[in-house]
């Protein structure tokens, strides 16, 4: 299977997934956002970081940078498509996912570990995987997904939303929700569920000396799923 | 010709840092402040004579990039 990680002036967690990837069997590739072509792929990482330095909005400059054009195409043909992070708000600004990630209601950057409950597991992204509460670290300033009502509605109706932030036992409630998010919104899908925009970094959970190991079950299934 | 913008967020979407100017300002005893919306500001030369066209290209500018649409609303003044 072929990845690749597009890196943008400010990408930070680019050489994190490019290690995550490889370990799980992924040929991977590092890609330059000043690029116009992608690799061949099968999947593509918008990795974590402060692109462009949060400028204007987070995500917004490389929204608009030079690979972007390719990575739209790409997922509007049926590519999966992974932001994480910075990379989940670079997808809003693309509109390639629909809201958006304002700052944290507390005003607060947050580094933690968190745990989020999938909510559908019918996609590549997710189907099969053996736990469906995982814990895994979250590390941003802006993280509170929001969208107006008709959005929240369309998203639950088509089932997108990927995954909520939850107590340990799988709970979803307001003591569980760091960042403000509606809903406790930790993730979302498109309406055909190839592309995958989330706050936590499961790069970061996959090593149980390190951190901890739900990013590998997360990594594990994937290429499971892509083969 | 220059253009200045001002794009805001839309009422009802919270501004957290909004709020906590309000609160400060009270703590310091403006007592008298409801409410704080914090936005930003841009000064844009436009290489255009014609002040209808330079106000639609802002309007373009605005839409694509400096505001998202999403949570903020525009002005060209």
């Amino acid at each position: 299977m072929n990845s690749s990680v597009i890196i943008f002036p400010g990408s930070n967690c680019d050489r994190d997934m490019d290690v995550a990837l490889k370990k799980f069997g992924f040929k991977n590739k590092m890609v330059w956002h000043d690029d116009d072509k992608l690799p061949k792929s099968d999947l593509i990482v918008l990795p974590g970081g402060f692109s462009y330095g949060d400028y204007l909005r987070c995500g917004s400059i490389a929204g608009k940078s030079k690979i972007i054009q390719s990575v739209i195409d790409f997922a509007n043909s049926g590519g999966l498509v992974l932001g994480i992070c910075n990379g989940f708000q670079i997808l809003t600004e693309t509109g390639l996912l629909k809201g958006v990630l304002q700052q944290n209601k507390n005003i607060e950057f947050i580094c933690k570990n968190i745990f989020i409950k999938i909510n559908n597991s019918e996609n590549k992204f997710f189907s099969n995987i053996e736990k469906n509460v995982l814990e895994l670290h979250i590390a941003h300033n802006e993280g509170n997904y929001f969208c107006s009502e008709d959005e929240l509605k369309s998203l639950q109706d088509n089932n997108q939303i990927a995954a909520y932030y939850c107590a340990s036992d799988g709970k979803i409630d307001e003591k569980s929700n760091p960042n403000g998010a509606i809903k406790n919104i930790a993730g979302i899908f498109n309406e055909k569920k190839n592309i995958l925009g989330m706050m936590p970094h499961p790069e970061r959970m996959i090593d149980q000396y390190l951190s901890g190991e739900d990013g590998s079950v997360f990594f594990e299934n994937l290429i499971r799923n892509l083969k | 010709m220059k253009i200045k913008v001002i794009v805001t967020l839309k009422s009802g979407v919270l501004d957290p840092q909004g709020k906590a100017i309000q609160q400060t300002l009270n703590g310091m005893g403006f007592a008298n402040v409801r409410d704080v919306r914090q936005g930003k500001y841009f000064d844009i030369d436009i290489n255009e004579n014609d002040e209808q066209k330079a106000k639609l290209a802002a309007e373009e500018i605005c839409k694509k990039l400096l505001a998202n649409q999403v949570i903020e609303d525009f002005k060209i003044i």
